[in-house]
């Protein structure tokens, strides 16, 4: 990197550094309290709200010359949303950008992990729409703020149980709540539940940033994180009779895609790194 | 073989050529310079200054210009540069008495110290479509002498500080603290009144003209007399730290509204009218109406009144005011959503196929 590939007028990331000192603060603070929604001064992007702009502040806070930048959205890099981010963070560091998971040393994503197991030197940035798991039960921040001091998690386990009792399953399929070190229940942002297990444990840091909203919250790495359930509803992932119609792959998490106008579909993997990985070795073997 | 959508770099790029080509429009008519725009379209330029947080006709043009008209665009545009501009200083409070006015009318006092002075309204106007301005007619020629803008230079005392004298309404005191930045603190509840007068302030005009007029239909009722509106320029000042005297450092022209609201019984036994306060950039009346009755909707916990509607309940009006906010987050539906829909089909389908297939144990 060097400054002239940066836009003129601009610093580096965008952001002034009083401002990424002040994301760092609360990225420290949020890596202190796993789980815990931290306020920040979240400041106006040149993004709209809604598009990854908390993402993208947690990344521009933490970016630096060295790093590979890598972005994706719904799993794929070539999304119109990915690709508009990886362009604003090309121009704006210079950094190097890739498509491949395990080059990639900050990852920012929308809606999905990786399919390929992330490594301790690797920082996962999610963008999140609403961080507050109980917004839904409780649309008041002074109530759920209350409700977290208090460990006042009822709710969120009567509503699960509702959803038993009405279809038999529990009735959230993404954005699927976990809770983090045993204490916050903490929303994962509107990853598939098929993702959850790839969090509990995970050598990456994750890191999650809320720009509308205004908070940042982290998953140290080797932290637990357990999906909420119970005994006899244990929490279960997404699983497909197909497989990808691509590659083959019967482990990832497949996208449907309409192939006519009488309802036919084909799978495909999300993560098109993934995939893509997975064509060249098998063109190796063949 | 099906390939989900590629190249959406080229995509993107082709959608903003083609969104220049659709704002520049049809290349035999004249293109509308940004000095236009600031000079004869100054209430879209007030709005999106009021809104956009920054005082800068020429700015705030250009936003309109690249924005192609669309408003809530523009005060997008203005904040995402706002953000980029550093702070050196915060200046002293604006004094609305000593504003060179402008327009100065009070809906409360048949006449008063100063006058009434209506200066340039829409007020009073028939709305009857000009047809003269489609001719483009030379409508100039036609304006009269008396139509030249005279601004009153004395010092003209405001309707609400002589209720005060009286002590016939709420005073309103300066508590010397710093007041809230919600650009740079995140939002917190429940909010000083310094953070909500900015939120207000940066609020969408038509969600605030919604929630007041809610109010003056019943929902939180404040009982509204329009005590004052006045419309002029005002002497920005700051003091330099090390300086440590004021310094002016020009002047800003803004819109202020202040109501009076029904009295109530304050703690020290008296009763009072309360009030609601309004302020905005440029000329922007209807919005600091809306703002003066919402900024009074949300005193109900402070005058002990029974928190029942929506202008009423602090979070609901500030953490929803806010149209950047508000576009963006309706707006981002329009992002891929591909994997959260996936998981719901793959759960719908499950919960049908389990539904449909009788289970063993029942008998038939």
């Amino acid at each position: 990197m060097s400054a002239d590939n940066i836009r003129a007028g601009y610093n580096f990331a965008y952001l002034d550094e009083q401002t990424k000192r002040m994301i760092r603060r609360a990225l420290l603070k949020a890596v202190a309290i796993p789980g815990y929604q931290v306020p920040f001064g979240g400041r106006e992007m040149p993004m709209p709200y809604g598009w990854g702009t908390g993402g993208m502040q947690v990344t521009a806070a933490i970016i630096g010359a060295d790093d590979c930048l890598k972005v994706i959205d719904q799993g794929a890099d070539d999304t119109t949303n990915a690709v508009s981010i990886r362009a604003f963070f090309r121009d704006l560091t210079g950094v190097a950008t890739t498509e491949r998971t395990e080059e990639a040393s900050l990852i920012q994503t929308r809606h999905r992990i990786p399919e390929k197991a992330l490594k301790e030197d690797q920082i996962l940035v999610y963008q999140v729409p609403i961080p507050e798991p109980l917004r839904f039960i409780e649309p008041s921040e002074v109530e759920t703020r209350k409700m977290h001091e208090l460990e006042d998690y009822g709710v969120m386990h009567i509503k699960l149980y509702e959803d038993i009792a009405q279809f038999g399953h529990i009735a959230t399929s993404y954005a699927y709540p976990v809770r983090v070190n045993g204490r916050y229940v903490m929303d994962p942002s509107p990853i598939p539940k098929f993702d959850n297990p790839k969090m509990h444990q995970s050598p990456a840091l994750q890191l999650f940033g809320a720009g509308r909203e205004k908070r940042i919250y982290a998953i140290p790495p080797y932290t637990d994180v357990r999906s909420l359930d119970f005994e006899d509803h244990p929490f279960e992932v997404q699983r497909w009779e197909a497989s990808c119609a691509i590659c083959g792959s019967r482990d990832s998490f497949l996208d449907e895609v309409i192939m006519d106008d009488k309802g036919g579909h084909e799978f495909i993997c999300s993560d098109t790194d993934y995939c893509r990985t997975r064509m060249a070795e098998q063109g190796e073997i063949a | 073989m099906y390939v989900a959508v590629k190249g959406g770099e080229k995509a993107i790029q082709a959608a903003h050529e083609l969104l220049a080509r659709r704002r520049r429009g049809n290349p035999e008519q004249p293109e509308v310079a940004v000095a236009q725009i600031q000079d004869q379209l100054s209430l879209a330029v007030d709005r999106v200054m009021t809104e956009g947080s920054v005082y800068d006709p020429e700015l705030a043009a250009l936003a309109i210009k690249q924005s192609a008209g669309d408003l809530v665009e523009a005060i997008f545009l203005l904040r995402a540069y706002r953000t980029t501009l550093n702070r050196f200083y915060s200046s002293e409070p604006i004094d609305t008495d000593g504003m060179a006015i402008e327009r100065r009318i009070s809906a409360t006092y048949k006449d008063l110290p100063g006058g009434q002075v209506l200066g340039p309204t829409f007020d009073y106007t028939h709305r009857l479509l000009d047809f003269t301005l489609l001719a483009e007619g030379n409508a100039e020629a036609e304006l009269s002498e008396h139509a030249t803008a005279e601004r009153m230079e004395e010092v003209v005392a405001r309707v609400s500080s002589l209720l005060e004298q009286e002590q016939l309404m709420v005073r309103e005191e300066d508590s010397g603290a710093e007041p809230a930045d919600i650009t740079r603190d995140p939002p917190t509840y429940p909010a000083d009144r310094s953070a909500r007068l900015q939120a207000l302030v940066r609020g969408d005009e038509g969600f605030l003209l919604a929630l007041g007029y809610s109010t003056q239909r019943g929902y939180g009722r404040n009982h509204p007399f329009a005590g004052e509106i006045r419309i002029g320029e005002v002497g920005v000042s700051i003091i330099p730290e090390e300086l440590g005297f004021e310094v002016d450092i020009g002047s800003i022209r803004v819109s202020e509204c202040e109501m009076v609201n029904g009295f109530k019984r304050q703690a020290d036994g008296d009763v009072k009218f309360t009030r609601g306060y309004g302020l905005g950039f440029g000329q922007c009346e209807r919005k600091v109406m809306a703002m003066a009755l919402v900024d009074r909707a949300l005193q109900a916990s402070e005058h002990d009144e029974e928190i029942t509607s929506p202008a009423q309940q602090e979070e609901f009006v500030l953490s929803h005011c806010d149209n950047v906010e508000a576009a963006g987050f309706v707006s981002h539906l329009k992002l891929p959503h591909y994997v959260d829909f996936q998981s719901e089909l793959e759960l719908l389908r499950r919960i049908r196929a389990a539904e449909s297939t009788p289970t063993e144990e029942e008998p038939s």
